[in-house]
């Protein structure tokens, strides 16, 4: 099947956390899929938060580099915002969804298995961070999520040289490491 | 060396910050101490998990600000103020009438208390469902690092290990259809699990499974166990009975009131539950917090109920939801067409087998449900 050369520079602009081309993305699939929560049961707040979920999946895949997508990436939202609408009306005990699909619809269990496992670690790591105390949690916020150089960060938290925020920097690492691992637990 | 020093030369090392001969002394240094290059791979994990976390914050962040510019353009429609808005929202809307609302709610509660002792036979007064509250230790860290000692030291991306589900709760449920696909445990065990829902067994294994069916009127639910991992056993030697409850029959009951199975005995002493409800059954038998969901066997290897709450003033006191509400519940699930094709098995490989053996084959179709 032909990709549009469109949905591949999306994907791309995706991965780099590009906003055009997130905002373009909802622009061209949000109506779509607004309509489908809502003539199943859902309210506008779920259609909002499915999308969003969405989004999140095909941001997980677009960072995967064996990624190719081989549908349209409409088609891909579609399938994955019906599956996850599903998932959630199941888990409200009721068991049906109807909708006379004119869309085309794929199988997205693995991605959506694989989104789960990413959003699980993600949940794990945002738990240890809440558990970091100040300056930890800041200083490695700068660091590692903003990105910041680290004279920057010892200017903005006031260490006399770099050398000394980087070592605080590692400290506050290793607590984090020990809390993320504290909870993240092999199964076999 | 010290932590500190480690996760600096790790970190300038995966970055690629390192000259060639430090480079190749670093390497040197992983391949002769064993215990190094595991925790070289620990860290390569870790900061890993850290990246994935960074882009994805920043990505849920760039999200958020497109959806409110597109909320205030209108292609985007949301209901209503959410969480901590809505409740300021309705705070300072309602800031005057605390005061007042605060008085009556004092009224309220010496109103509501006398109705409870006045209405003592309420039935969610005197019984008490059986699902255990847990609280999983933390010995974890320990474990983890076994396994990533098991990992292959060599490659740079270590194998992504299954996350266990840290459960607030566990009670029982056991296997009624031959593919071993579904479970039978309490509506009420449900609640409790909200947002997700495993099966563990004695090992320690937990598989995924979502909701099927659940039906507070006979607190019953159904349960579909969806993990890849699980493995398929012989169909169930146990079937479960369409007719009635005999007074005085012999039973048995096998459940997670621990972390490992336990057997109590007993026999029907009613055929009706706390009053006179005809869904369920009254036995006289022991059973725990925990022990919600779990089968009521009788001597033939029939399964005639689920254990699901036992009365609080009365001891050994137990009400089980009778085995025929299993077959309308299995009904309900067959209407939905995925699952049209769900059999449960009818013929007991248990009758003449005595208990312990019966023990032994039955017990491998019970797990503890857990979720959060």
């Amino acid at each position: 099947m032909n990709i549009p050369e469109q949905d591949k520079e999306l994907l791309k602009g995706l991965a780099s956390e590009d906003r055009r081309a997130i905002e373009k993305i909802y622009r061209d699939n949000y109506p779509m899929v607004q309509n489908l929560i809502l003539h199943n049961r859902g309210t506008l707040d779920d259609a909002a938060d499915i999308f969003q979920e969405a989004m999140i999946v095909l941001f997980g895949k677009a960072n995967n580099p064996h990624f190719e997508l081989n549908c349209q990436l409409k088609t891909y939202l579609y399938s994955v915002c019906k599956r996850l609408w599903l998932k959630k009306l199941q888990q409200q005990q009721r068991l049906v969804i109807q909708t006379d699909d004119l869309e085309q619809v794929i199988s997205v269990e693995e991605d959506l298995e694989q989104h789960e496992k990413r959003q699980l670690s993600f949940d794990i790591m945002e738990n240890a961070m809440s558990k970091m105390g100040e300056p930890c949690k800041s200083l490695l916020e700068a660091y590692y999520i903003e990105k910041k150089q680290m004279q920057e960060i010892a200017d903005r938290f006031q260490y006399t040289n770099a050398n000394n925020a980087k070592t605080q920097k590692y400290k506050c690492l290793v607590r984090l490491k020990k809390l993320f691992f504290a909870q993240y637990k092999n199964t076999l | 060396m010290d932590d500190i020093l480690l996760a600096d030369t790790i970190e300038r090392y995966i970055k690629g910050e390192m000259n060639d001969s430090e480079k190749t002394y670093f390497e040197e240094m992983r391949q002769k101490n064993p215990e190094l290059d595991q925790q070289v791979v620990e860290q390569i994990f870790f900061l890993a998990e850290l990246n994935k976390y960074s882009s994805l914050k920043n990505f849920k962040h760039s999200i958020h600000e497109t959806v409110s510019k597109l909320v205030d353009e209108g292609l985007i429609t949301k209901n209503s103020l959410r969480g901590t808005a809505k409740i300021i929202y309705l705070w300072n809307k309602h800031k005057r009438t605390i005061a007042v609302a605060a008085s009556i709610a004092g009224i309220v509660s010496i109103f509501s208390a006398s109705t409870i002792s006045f209405f003592s036979n309420n039935k969610n007064n005197n019984i008490k469902p059986l699902v255990e509250k847990i609280k999983e230790q933390d010995d974890k860290y320990k474990k983890l690092e076994k396994e990533i000692g098991k990992l292959n030291t060599n490659s740079i991306t270590p194998k992504i290990v299954k996350p266990r589900l840290e459960s607030k709760f566990r009670a029982t449920g056991f296997l009624i259809d031959a593919n071993n696909n579904f479970i039978v445990t309490n509506a009420h065990v449900l609640n409790e699990a909200p947002h997700q829902l495993v099966i563990e067994n004695s090992k320690g294994e937990q598989f995924k499974a979502i909701s099927v069916y659940v039906n507070t009127d006979n607190d019953l639910a159904i349960i579909k166990v969806i993990d890849e991992d699980f493995k398929r056993l012989p169909a169930p030697p146990y079937s479960i009975r369409k007719g009635h409850t005999d007074l005085g029959e012999q039973i048995y009951t096998l459940g997670f009131p621990k972390q490992e199975i336990v057997y109590g005995e007993g026999y029907v002493s009613a055929k009706n539950g706390y009053n006179m409800d005809s869904v369920y059954c009254q036995l006289s038998t022991s059973v725990n917090e925990g022990n919600s969901g779990s089968p009521v066997i009788n001597k033939r290897g029939e399964v005639i109920g689920i254990i699901s709450s036992r009365e609080t003033n009365a001891e050994g006191v137990v009400f089980a939801v009778k085995s025929s509400n299993v077959y309308n519940a299995i009904e309900e699930v067959r209407k939905n067409k995925e699952y049209e094709k769900i059999r449960i098995t009818s013929n007991p490989s248990l009758k003449g087998t005595e208990r312990v053996g019966q023990i032994k084959k039955v017990e491998d179709y019970i797990f503890m449900i857990k979720g959060n």
